[in-house]
């Protein structure tokens, strides 16, 4: 392999990298708050179609953007009102949500646009176009290093360079910040939290909020940047994979990156199979590099690779003493 | 909070969830620009209104009484198995391999050998998430979907790479033999006189229901079932009365992963012919929606494949005569699933005023 495919390669990685990223992130504030959120997905999902068909009508990708956000925040206010104030089984209210999503996407899009479920193909304005870092060319020359900047940071979607400074963001709001520290704490010992004279449930909510935003930018990155518009099913599981790369991170911002990064960089060489057989001079199966997320995802679970403790309080209802 | 009387629990609870859904389904109906009484008609019609329309009804309420079942019996022991999809393709594995394996001579030999090869396929894909769950304390949730993902990956593998005959194109296992087409309600003696026409529904739906009584047994009249239900309720005073929680753990896994392998009989043995690629199309996640629906008893796990046999059925009707997608029946069943699984609090509270005036009118 040369560098020139290396470069091809690590900037697929940062591109596919990105929607696991904002969603990996999405969960790792719910968890955190005590809230488990199998409907990552559903949120994706939903956020993909609203965005995509928004962007059709309106032409602008950032009025899209604001409809993705919105349609994944009502799905992760559905998921706070089944699992915080109705006490509901979080599990099965994500699972739930993931097929309302799947056939209201396919419903609303087939409704407005009578093409099968998909929004029309986006393009200019309604689509976030790649930007291009200062001095990309200048920087570019310089060897080894160059190539890094110029060809894989640079030129690709502004929601991509949001995502990566999510990381740092959500670094800085959960250790840095009080909000954080009572999120955190509301995730292991939410009884403490409501000891202290601080509301479990409006944190609860807070949390579940947040999750949605980021569910909406990574759904309307999908469907406005990634690709041009909404096809049914179009996370394809993605919400699953962000799922793992967070217990794979342990439920840590930087160590998300790092997961989401590994699990983008598993995606973009299965769309690349030829450079696997000319690296590897194996031809190793596509269908096994689609699994192999899923495969290391069940090898951290087992424990195998350092214990995955999840927060302690997560996936139960707080019930308030009276 | 009001306890609700056990039947209102049992019968109310889930009918109340029901008409919720359907009601949110018509009102989605209606803003898509569709007309709900129409497609409940049309439904009704293309379910319930012929032989025929039953035929496929019966065929899907087959499927999703196996994976139901599965369900519930993972859901006693405490364990949410959401891997009966991918339970149910894997079973499908050991279907093929069992009919390819042997020129049958009968329906009724290779029946029973079917059986037990989707059982074990399907048993051994919820092993190793039953194993995780029970030794090292992994998730089971997020196993079992990943096993989904890795058994779909597999599936795709073995029918491009491995069992497609040399020669042919689309990604399937050669048909089985003549010997193991199962008989279809149009082939046996008496219900043949109803079902005129070739229909889906086979012999497996008198396997589904000696499954649901088998499983009756199993949870309410054998000592396993006592474990699992106790392990079920609390897991620390079932390991106090020296239940082993690996053994609750594996059997009940087991058991379920069996019996949503075991679904493949229905489609991959008694439709198709051959195993296709994503064979289950879905019914493992129905099973959800089933068990949760039918409380988790497998009288209520019966009468909820049947309704949802029928809203599968009726929606494919839908999907074909009128100009409301397919699609509603995932919306559907979303729903039925949030209302009855996770918003069941909610319904609850809403019946709740009707029997505390009765409660206290009868202390007064």
């Amino acid at each position: 392999m040369d560098y020139e495919t290396l470069m091809q390669l690590l900037a697929s990685t940062l591109r596919l990298g990105t929607p696991l990223l904002f969603a990996c992130l999405a969960g790792l504030f719910s968890e955190r708050a005590g809230i488990f959120d199998i409907g990552l997905e559903g949120k994706m999902l939903m956020a993909a179609m609203a965005s995509g068909a928004t962007a059709a009508i309106t032409g602008s990708a950032w009025v899209g953007l604001s409809a993705g956000i919105c349609a994944a925040l009502v799905m992760a206010l559905l998921h706070g009102l089944a699992s915080i104030t109705f006490r509901g089984n979080q599990l099965i209210s994500g699972v739930a949500l993931n097929f309302v999503a799947s056939g209201a996407t396919v419903l609303i899009a087939q409704a407005l646009f009578q093409q099968g479920g998909r929004t029309p193909p986006l393009s200019g304005a309604a689509r976030f176009g790649p930007i291009h870092l200062p001095w990309a060319a200048e920087i570019g020359a310089v060897p080894v290093i160059g190539p890094i900047y110029q060809q894989v940071l640079s030129g690709q979607s502004i929601l991509v360079y949001a995502a990566l400074a999510c990381v740092p963001l959500s670094w800085w709001l959960l250790y840095a910040t009080r909000f954080g520290l009572r999120l955190r704490a509301v995730g292991e010992n939410p009884e403490s939290v409501d000891t202290a004279g601080i509301s479990v449930v409006r944190l609860r909510y807070m949390a579940v909020l947040v999750t949605g935003i980021l569910c909406g930018l990574a759904g309307t990155y999908m469907a406005t940047a990634l690709q041009a518009g909404f096809g049914r099913e179009m996370t394809a599981g993605r919400g699953y994979i962000a799922l793992a790369a967070l217990i794979f991170a342990k439920w840590r911002p930087w160590h998300a990156l790092w997961a989401t990064m590994l699990f983008g960089f598993l995606q973009a060489l299965a769309l690349r199979p030829d450079v696997i057989e000319g690296v590897a001079h194996v031809s190793i199966p596509v269908p096994a590099l689609d699994a192999l997320p899923y495969v290391l995802t069940v090898i951290v679970l087992a424990g195998f690779v350092g214990k995955a403790v999840g927060p302690r309080a997560g996936g139960q209802p707080y019930v308030k003493e009276r | 909070m009001t306890k609700l009387p056990k039947w209102a629990d049992m019968v109310l609870v889930p009918v109340i969830s029901l008409l919720l859904a359907a009601a949110i389904s018509a009102v989605v109906i209606l803003l898509i620009g569709g007309d709900p009484v129409e497609a409940v008609k049309v439904m009704v019609d293309g379910a319930l209104g012929s032989p025929y329309g039953w035929g496929y009804t019966l065929y899907y309420a087959t499927s999703f009484i196996f994976t139901g079942l599965g369900v519930t019996v993972a859901y006693h022991a405490g364990q949410f198995n959401i891997g009966g999809e991918g339970q149910a393709q894997i079973g499908g594995l050991g279907v093929a391999l069992v009919c390819l394996a042997f020129p049958w001579p009968a329906w009724w030999m290779a029946l029973p050998a079917a059986i037990v090869g989707a059982a074990v396929f399907g048993a051994a894909w919820a092993a190793v998430p039953a194993w995780l769950a029970a030794k090292r304390g992994s998730h089971i949730v997020i196993t079992t979907i990943m096993f989904n993902y890795i058994a779909a990956a597999l599936i795709v593998w073995l029918l491009v790479e491995v069992m497609r005959p040399t020669g042919q194109m689309d990604p399937a296992t050669a048909r089985f033999g003549a010997g193991t087409t199962l008989p279809g309600f149009h082939q046996i003696p008496g219900l043949d006189l109803i079902f005129t026409r070739k229909v889906p529904a086979n012999v497996t739906f008198f396997v589904a229901i000696l499954a649901c009584f088998a499983v009756w047994l199993l949870l309410w009249r054998s000592r396993l079932g006592y474990q699992i239900r106790a392990f079920g309720h609390s897991e620390s005073a079932a390991r106090y009365a020296g239940i082993s929680s690996t053994k609750v753990i594996m059997s009940a896994m087991l058991i379920s992963g069996a019996l949503c392998g075991m679904m493949s009989i229905n489609n991959v043995m008694g439709e198709a012919g051959r195993l296709l690629q994503n064979s289950s199309e879905g019914a493992g996640f129905i099973g959800i929606a089933v068990a949760l629906m039918g409380r988790n008893h497998p009288l209520g796990v019966f009468l909820a494949a049947l309704l949802f046999g029928f809203l599968y059925q009726g929606g494919a009707e839908m999907g074909l005569w009128t100009n409301i997608p397919i699609e509603l029946r995932l919306l559907l069943q979303g729903l039925v699933i949030l209302f009855t699984g996770a918003l069941d609090n909610m319904v609850r509270m809403m019946v709740a005023p009707f029997f505390r005036t009765r409660a206290s009118a009868g202390v007064r």
